[in-house]
């Protein structure tokens, strides 16, 4: 069973071929990390899930992206409807000035979902599934700017749960937290691939190795590997991917 | 180079270091006992406190490698078979201490026909080119040196395996000689077992070298 696919991707930004002929696939329940030096493409990938690349007035992409099978690229997608199922976590928290409780609700008033109880049921159950509840259940009318940057990126996990989605994505969601915020993410992520499927972006080697189940290896916009991450790290089958991994790059 | 590739290289020599060392424990007790050579045989004895010490070295620097600079792929595979290898070597390095203990409390030199008739020169032979054909392989990084290995021990076990009736017909023979020939029965098996210990041996190379674990694998590693 396929969650989500990628097939024959070719992106280009203006004449810079930055994706060259990516084919992958994505199971439901697992984590992949998509690990590279910077600028290989992989957080072009990761943004192509969700149609952020749009954004960009040069970009131009060839092949097919599909969530549950639906091509997210075809005319007839509507592109806030996609965004709905797909889930996004960025580097840097970034929570809403708004209170704890009004950040995980606001997907759903998005949504067209008013119900009170209904809305009340889901910020506790998203608040729980990102692991944030207990520290914050008194505090929910508490502005979401006053709480630690760990618990911001938590926060932002559990706003993107809130509208359940299909897909979860990440970029390098703990890089800019300590390692006990780190640990707590780690752990979450490694909980919520129970419910969801997940794309990361790391350039945490460790990382990509304690959370993932598989690994892609991009370089300079080619995908040079993609297999179970016990395989990239114990023996991986291509020399870029050993010279990478353990630090013989360039 | 990086510090990683700077501690790896230093492990190498390292164990290059402590399987030269084994090496050298077996042939000195095999010239020990060959020869009646008493002091020779003390000698290994006494350096078996330095193949202990090589052994618990190793095994640091392993550890502190492992813990401080998170090795994978091919690095993670070099270090985990050093460790095995480590150990390995360490126990050859104990029978060669054990036959050296052995010379060094018989009463009377080994008589020459008794143990060419038991083939323990045969058996020192093929452990010992075992040795330093496991050593070349990881010296070079040569995979093909491992598969002689297997052949090599099963000539081994087809001595231990045919030796039994011998020691018997000897002890019927040479009643006054049987503590020495319970001595060389004793010294064939451990002989043996540095046999099997130098296929361990191969077997980490194996997973160093292609990420192949063949130990308790019915897989004919002759052909590997």
């Amino acid at each position: 069973m396929i969650q989500a696919e990628a097939k024959n991707i070719n992106v280009w930004y203006g004449d810079f071929h930055a994706l060259k002929d990516i084919s992958m696939t994505f199971e439901p329940n697992t984590v992949t990390a998509l690990i590279g030096p910077s600028g290989c493409g992989k957080s072009t990938f990761l943004r192509l899930f969700n149609r952020m690349n749009d954004l960009i007035s040069n970009f131009r992409l060839e092949g097919l992206i599909t969530v549950d099978g639906q091509n997210i690229y075809s005319k007839e997608a509507k592109i806030d409807e996609i965004r709905k199922g797909i889930g996004m976590v960025f580097q840097k928290p970034n929570p809403f000035p708004k209170s704890i409780f009004e950040n995980v609700a606001y997907g759903l008033r998005v949504n067209g979902i008013n119900d009170r109880k209904t809305i009340q049921e889901t910020v506790e159950r998203s608040l729980r599934q990102a692991a944030l509840w207990d520290e914050v259940k008194d505090d929910l009318k508490k502005s979401a700017m006053s709480i630690s940057g760990g618990q911001q990126q938590r926060l932002c996990i559990a706003r993107a749960l809130a509208v359940q989605p299909r897909l979860i994505l990440m970029d390098e969601p703990a890089s800019a937290l300590d390692p006990i915020s780190t640990a707590k993410i780690e752990e979450l992520i490694f909980e919520l691939k129970k419910s969801y499927t997940i794309l990361i972006v790391t350039h945490n080697l460790q990382q990509a190795g304690r959370i993932s189940d598989y690994t892609g290896f991009f370089y300079l916009g080619d995908m040079v590997e993609h297999d179970l991450t016990k395989k990239i790290f114990l023996n991986p089958s291509n020399e870029r991917t050993q010279n990478y991994i353990t630090g013989r790059f360039g | 180079m990086s510090h990683l590739e700077i501690d790896l290289e230093q492990l190498k020599n390292d164990l290059i270091q402590m399987w030269n060392l084994v090496a050298n424990q077996m042939e000195k007790a095999r010239l020990a006992m060959i020869n009646g050579d008493k002091d020779l045989a003390s000698e290994v004895r006494a350096n078996e406190k330095l193949v202990d010490a090589f052994e618990l070295k190793i095994d640091m620097d392993c550890e502190n490698i492992i813990m401080l600079q998170n090795p994978v792929a091919i690095d993670l595979r070099f270090l985990l078979s050093v460790l095995k290898i480590n150990y390995n070597l360490e126990r050859i390095g104990d029978y060669a201490n054990a036959i050296a203990k052995s010379t060094e409390h018989s009463e009377k030199p080994w008589p020459t026909d008794i143990i060419d008739e038991i083939k323990i020169p045969e058996m020192f032979f093929i452990a010992q080119n075992m040795i330093q054909v496991s050593l070349a392989s990881f010296e070079k990084g040569d995979r093909k040196l491992v598969k002689g290995l297997f052949g090599m021990d099963d000539k081994l076990d087809k001595i231990n395996n045919s030796i039994n009736p011998i020691v018997c017909k000897l002890i019927k023979e040479k009643q006054d000689d049987i503590p020495m020939l319970l001595d060389a029965f004793s010294i064939i098996r451990k002989l043996e077992r540095a046999g099997d210990h130098i296929t361990n041996i191969a077997e980490e190379l194996i997973f160093y070298y292609d990420a192949v674990v063949v130990k308790h694998s019915k897989l004919n590693k002759k052909k590997i």
